[in-house]
């Protein structure tokens, strides 16, 4: 029978590589694109602010948005999925406040972490199930886990709770320093969240059934993956994740706050975008969503440098989030014409 | 992983699917009644049957879709039961579908692996795994970039790739469902090669289609369902064309001979063509191309797969912008980059896709007849009640659509019966020019004729058609002129009256462009003009 | 199309009828309306009143779900729109002019149109997702409004101001009379119109609309526009309420309960056909709903708690009865809503 080999228009060798490259690596593009925005805007402000110091500056950006980095590991599942979670805000809130009462009253701080992961995977599983066996679609699932979780952390205390428990504070305080970089504990669980995230979603089944989802679901149920199963699970990964970042803004604000977190779901899904993951679900990466929040927290900075209100924060994250989602589908329509 | 292959005797073989008394029922509807087959290994069996004959019910029934209600299946010899899509794939049951259900989003060796990864201490190992792809792929013949995105392959490799896929898991049944709709005829070859390799090595390959040349081309035996129940099995060698499709329609194929000779008729060119295109294209899509068409006249469109018919027919409709060329349209120019304004001019366009483009499927049979007017009088003009009532019924009349209910969903309706609703669409709408692409693709025997009968009718009474179809007997049924495109570009147009299907095939595969001239019907003054206006 | 929506609104009213139930069994002075100084008092009314706000939201965001879009901006656009008013009238010598009050109205409009046809602009001209593309509104415009008044909270005086929120008409809430008059308006623009259908259609199928030349992006624009326009009048009935500006609290939340209230009354998040009378039960019910909650005693705080569970109880009514529809039809085995016959498989 004859061979079938594909043959491609393009004579030259390196046209060749370039359509091989891109066709291989064509769901890195925007995360190259926010990386370039990054590297830009670092330099900018270095050029800009004479006292801007890297090492520095980079380190606190990891230690005041942690929070952040934990929640967009677990959104970017979510979204890989082609779902969104509006919850995590909330949940984040509720997790916090428990758990500053919970040390309160003489919980021992080993039995109030595990138990916030856990609560948060609950909620994160009530949204899945919503969203897998009653139709329910994600938005409006995980709106009800969102108003769930703010009104609970309300029951909880109607005020801000704060933390003596050394143990939790620990997380914040110490501080490991290397050549003007530090980083604290909460910053070495992020980051741990963001290297085992990637290591799943590369290198398991169950990572590769998140990705197979988000292309196509039909076609991931008629190949036999365990789609159910893994749509359950990247809410339930939500939850922990937005368990785990209670745990860490608690520690890092030293007192759970009821009203925590409002708007964070939008910080959150403007962080992953502009990382470089995809709204429709199928293209993203980790890494890219950590991109996200570091440019979000080098935007904090820069408006806090230049002494201008916070409320110019929102607008500019919105500004930059309109200008990435405008620049990602160029390049992404233009790569996909040139085949 | 090495196969052996399997010298298949008839005597000796084993049935490695047996279904028997199979019947399901779904609400107001006895899909299949008592229905009994049997595949055997090292076999490919086509199951024929026209729309509503329960082909697509009893498939889904043997990979686990549908659950039955009565009867038995029995996987070599072991009866099974399937609740799920999941049971019949371990059972050895794979299915290509046509929308080739892979993942875009991800690698063609993923695709081919996906649940099947190869692991080392729990984690994936990706460079074996794309290896063991390659190496799957290579069994078919196809050595491609493992690592590339799935989406970056035509359907015709992404097709081979799912057979791959298949291939993985140990299967013993096949089900090709529609595999060659989107494929050129070399890819056809491609396919059918592979179909006959896996035959060869035993394994039993189901194969569905419309196209009655592949099946014969292809098959070994064939089972032919209608209304549910079974007519009967038969070796291919057995059954004539004529013979088999009496069988699934039960009645005769003679209508089609009066719409062939409407055709005959003579076609006045000395007047102002209805369309007029000069160095129509699109980069990229279609070479700028010179086309005209005559009031009564149908021009077809002949050429493979991705040779730039639809390409074409989208430019003139406007769906599509040009970057070269300009429509004239009834001696005056037109603009083009819109349909709106297309079908302000008279030229109205059939989407060969009709599912994607032409249904709206949460919208009623009325609704979708009178869209495209609707559209053209503007939002805030409403078509009445009266005047909605009467153009739906004189349309669900003139093109027998069944059922006869104007209120009913479109997404409710068969194939057939979805394309008369579109056809109407159009037809509302006073066109002068109309373009059908594949109208009459995917839809049962009966429709079909239904559908060239109008269309011929229409141009007999002065509209202007162009026909894009790959079922060349269409094309030369219906037109006077068919000008053939080739890697897009139009090498040239000939007489229907001149040529026969073999020429025509020949024509298309080898033709050369005699010269510009040819191609362009009103440029050339060298060409013996007297010669070019025989061509009718 | 009647069948549709007879069907469709039979859930809805039964949930909000059951809730009115609730509400006057547990306090029979819920349904008790009393006249004083030829003005209706009672909980009813304040329902009628409290629930303008979100019908118009709801109104318009009915319209951009159907063109399989959604607006998360409206809180923002209420926030900016209550900004521009209380500003032009703060600004002015005389507050309690007619005129001026007009004006301020005007140009709140006037800007919330802007929002809204640079809403329109991303999503119908540029392609952007509609979720992001209002989102970026929805991050910016809080801060823009903060911007216009300059960090504070706007407070004004001013009678005919006060009177679009407070005051009454033949007895009922003028509030309510906006309300009533928008869901004309949009009704018979929808209904009376070929609009209505068309929009339906490019919502249900955005390539075919297109190819049977059916204007999409204009629909798509104006669906925007239209949401935008609804939420700046929304923003000076919010405005007029509180008579102050304020940008952080103006319209917060409205979007989901807009969303929630246009899905509660049958219309899909997927987009295509759509409902307005729904929409108008849903509101009506989701503002009966916090009535309830209020009753109750519940801090406002917690409210948010009882939302999610009636939302709940209602999306799995609507979930669970698709699923017996089609579980009556006679399939064995599981999961029946994957075994659903439809003609395109049997062809």
């Amino acid at each position: 029978m004859a061979t079938l080999t594909e043959e491609r228009r393009s004579t030259s060798s390196s046209a060749v590589s370039y359509r091989r490259f891109l066709s291989r690596h064509i769901s890195w593009v925007p995360v190259f694109a926010a990386v370039i925005i990054l590297v830009v805007m670092i330099a900018g402000a270095m050029w800009y602010f004479p006292n801007f110091q890297l090492n520095r500056i980079m380190s606190s950006i990891l230690l005041d948005n942690a929070y952040l980095l934990v929640l967009a590991v677990g959104m970017t599942f979510v979204i890989l999925t082609g779902g969104i979670d509006l919850s995590v805000g909330a949940v984040m809130a509720f997790t916090g406040i428990l758990c500053a009462k919970m040390l309160g009253d003489g919980v021992p701080v080993a039995v109030a972490i595990p138990a916030m992961v856990l609560i948060g995977a609950a909620i994160g599983l009530l949204i899945g199930v919503l969203v897998q066996f009653f139709d329910v679609q994600p938005f409006i699932a995980s709106l009800v886990g969102m108003f769930l979780a703010r009104g609970l952390a309300f029951v909880v205390s109607l005020e801000s709770i704060k933390v003596d428990n050394e143990g939790l504070l620990w997380l914040q305080s110490t501080r490991f320093s290397f050549a003007g970089w530090y980083i604290t504990p909460t910053g070495i669980i992020a980051l741990l969240t963001v290297a085992l995230a990637a290591f799943v979603l590369r290198y398991t089944r169950f990572g590769r059934t998140v990705y197979a989802v988000g292309g196509n679901e039909q076609s991931a149920r008629l190949m036999g993956l365990p789609v159910v199963r893994a749509k359950l699970s990247v809410y339930v990964i939500s939850g922990v994740c937005a368990g785990l970042a209670g745990i860490v803004l608690t520690a890092y604000s030293g007192a759970g706050y009821p009203l925590n977190g409002v708007g964070t779901e939008l910080d959150t899904i403007a962080a992953v975008v502009i990382g470089g993951t995809l709204l429709t679900g199928g293209s993203g990466f980790v890494l890219g969503s950590m991109i996200g929040v570091f440019v979000y927290g080098l935007i904090r900075t820069i408006i806090s440098f230049s002494g201008a209100e916070q409320s110019w924060t929102r607008i500019t994250v919105g500004a930059l989030l309109l200008l990435f989602v405008v620049v990602q589908r160029v390049i992404v329509s233009r790569s996909a014409l040139s085949r | 992983m090495t196969f052996e292959r399997v010298a298949v005797k008839t005597s000796e073989r084993a049935a490695v699917v047996a279904m028997r008394g199979i019947s399901i029922q779904f609400p107001g509807v006895k899909a299949l009644d008592g229905v009994d087959f049997t595949l055997y290994a090292g076999e490919v069996h086509s199951l024929m049957g026209e729309n509503g004959a329960g082909k697509s019910t009893l498939i889904k029934a043997l990979t686990g879709v549908y659950g039955i209600d009565e009867g038995v299946i029995s996987v070599e010899g072991t009866e099974r039961q399937f609740r799920a899509t999941a049971d019949a794939q371990a059972a050895g049951i794979a299915t290509v579908y046509q929308e080739v259900n892979l993942c875009q989003n991800l690698t063609v060796g993923e695709n081919v692996m996906l649940g099947n990864e190869i692991r080392r201490a729990g984690m994936i190992d990706w460079r074996a795994t794309h290896a063991a792809a390659a190496t799957y792929l290579a069994e078919l013949g196809v050595h491609i970039d493992t690592q590339s995105i799935l989406a970056s392959h035509s359907i015709a490799v992404q097709q081979l790739v799912a057979i791959s896929r298949a291939m993985v898991v140990d299967t013993k049944v096949l089900v090709l469902d529609e595999p060659t709709s989107s494929l050129d005829r070399g890819e056809v070859e491609q396919l059918f090669g592979v179909v006959r390799d896996l035959r060869d090595r035993g394994v039993a390959i189901l194969f569905v289609s419309h196209f009655l040349d592949q099946i014969y081309e292809i098959s070994d035996r064939l089972t032919v369902l209608r209304n549910g129940t079974l007519v009967g099995e038969y070796p291919v060698a057995e059954l004539g064309r004529e013979q088999l499709v009496a069988k699934m329609i039960g009645r005769e194929l003679g209508e089609l001979d009066a719409i062939s000779a409407s055709a005959e008729r003579p076609i006045d060119r000395t007047g102002t063509p209805v369309l007029r295109t000069l160095s129509l294209g699109r980069k990229n899509a279609l070479e700028p191309v010179d086309l005209d068409v005559y009031p009564g006249e149908v021009v077809g469109l002949a050429g493979l797969l991705g040779s730039g018919r639809t390409e074409l027919a989208r430019l003139i409709a406007g769906a599509d912008r040009p970057d070269d060329g300009t429509v004239q349209v009834s001696g005056s120019g037109a603009r083009t980059g819109s349909p709106r304004h297309a079908l302000d001019r008279g030229i109205a366009f059939s989407s060969e896709d009709r599912r994607a483009e032409g249904i709206v499927g949460d919208l009623t049979v009325a609704e979708n007849i009178v869209l495209g007017i609707q559209a053209r009088r503007g939002a805030l003009r409403k078509i009445s009640a009266a005047e909605k009532q009467a153009v739906v019924e004189e349309y669900i009349t003139a093109l027998g659509v069944r059922p006869a209910d104007p209120n009913a969903l479109i997404r409710n309706l068969s194939g057939g019966n979805q394309q008369k609703v579109l056809l109407a669409r159009w037809l509302a709408t006073a066109p002068e020019l109309l373009i059908l692409d594949e109208p009459t693709r995917g839809i049962d025997v009966g429709a079909k004729a239904d559908i060239q009968r109008k269309v011929a009718e229409l141009a007999e009474k002065g509209l202007a058609v162009i026909f894009i179809s790959s079922e060349l007997e269409e094309v030369l049924r219906l037109a006077q002129r068919v000008a053939v495109l080739r890697d897009r570009r139009k090498i040239g147009e000939l007489a229907t009256r001149d040529v026969d299907l073999d020429a025509l095939v020949a024509y298309i595969a080898e033709g050369q462009p005699e010269s510009a001239a040819a191609a362009s019907p009103h440029t050339a003054p060298e060409t013996p003009s007297s010669d070019r206006e025989k061509i009718a | 199309m009647k069948k549709f929506l007879t069907h469709r609104l039979v859930w809805p009213i039964a949930a909000l009828l059951a809730l009115i139930a609730i509400n006057t069994i547990s306090r029979p002075s819920f349904l008790s309306i009393t006249m004083q100084n030829g003005q209706f008092y009672g909980s009813l009314i304040d329902i009628l009143r409290n629930s303008a706000p979100l019908m118009l939201v709801a109104l318009g965001m009915t319209l951009v779900i159907a063109t399989r879009g959604i607006d998360l901006s409206v809180g923002a656009i209420m926030a900016v729109s209550g900004a521009v008013a209380l500003t032009v009238i703060e600004a002015s010598p005389d507050p309690g002019n007619l005129g001026v009050v007009f004006t301020a109205i005007a140009a709140a409009v006037g800007v919330a149109l802007i929002l809204g046809v640079w809403n329109g602009f991303l999503v119908s001209v540029l392609g952007i997702q509609p979720i992001i593309a209002t989102l970026v509104l929805m991050l910016a415009g809080r801060g823009v409004a903060l911007l216009i008044t300059g960090g504070f909270i706007t407070t004004i005086n001013s009678d005919p101001y006060k009177f679009i929120a407070g005051g009454y008409v033949l007895g009922l809430p003028f509030a309510f009379f906006v309300a009533i008059f928008a869901v004309i308006v949009v009704g018979v623009l929808e209904r009376r119109t070929a609009l209505g259908m068309l929009t339906e259609a490019v919502g249900i199928n955005p390539e075919a609309s297109r190819l049977a030349g059916v204007r999409s992006r204009g629909i798509i624009w104006g669906a925007y526009i239209a949401s935008g326009v609804l939420a700046g009048i929304a923003g000076i009935l919010y405005s007029s309420n509180i008579m102050a500006a304020d940008a952080n609290a103006a319209g917060l939340y409205i979007e989901l309960d807009a969303i929630l209230a246009v899905v509660l009354g049958g219309t899909s998040l997927a987009g295509g056909k759509f409902s307005l009378a729904g929409t108008v039960v849903g509101v009506f019910t989701i503002q009966t709903l916090k009535s309830t909650i209020t009753f109750l005693g519940v801090p406002p705080a917690v409210s948010p708690v009882f939302m999610a569970a009636a939302v709940l109880i209602v999306v799995l009514l609507q979930s669970r009865r698709f699923r017996a529809f089609f579980h009556t039809a006679g399939r064995s085995a599981l999961r029946p809503l994957t075994r659903r016959p439809d003609a395109k498989v049997l062809s």
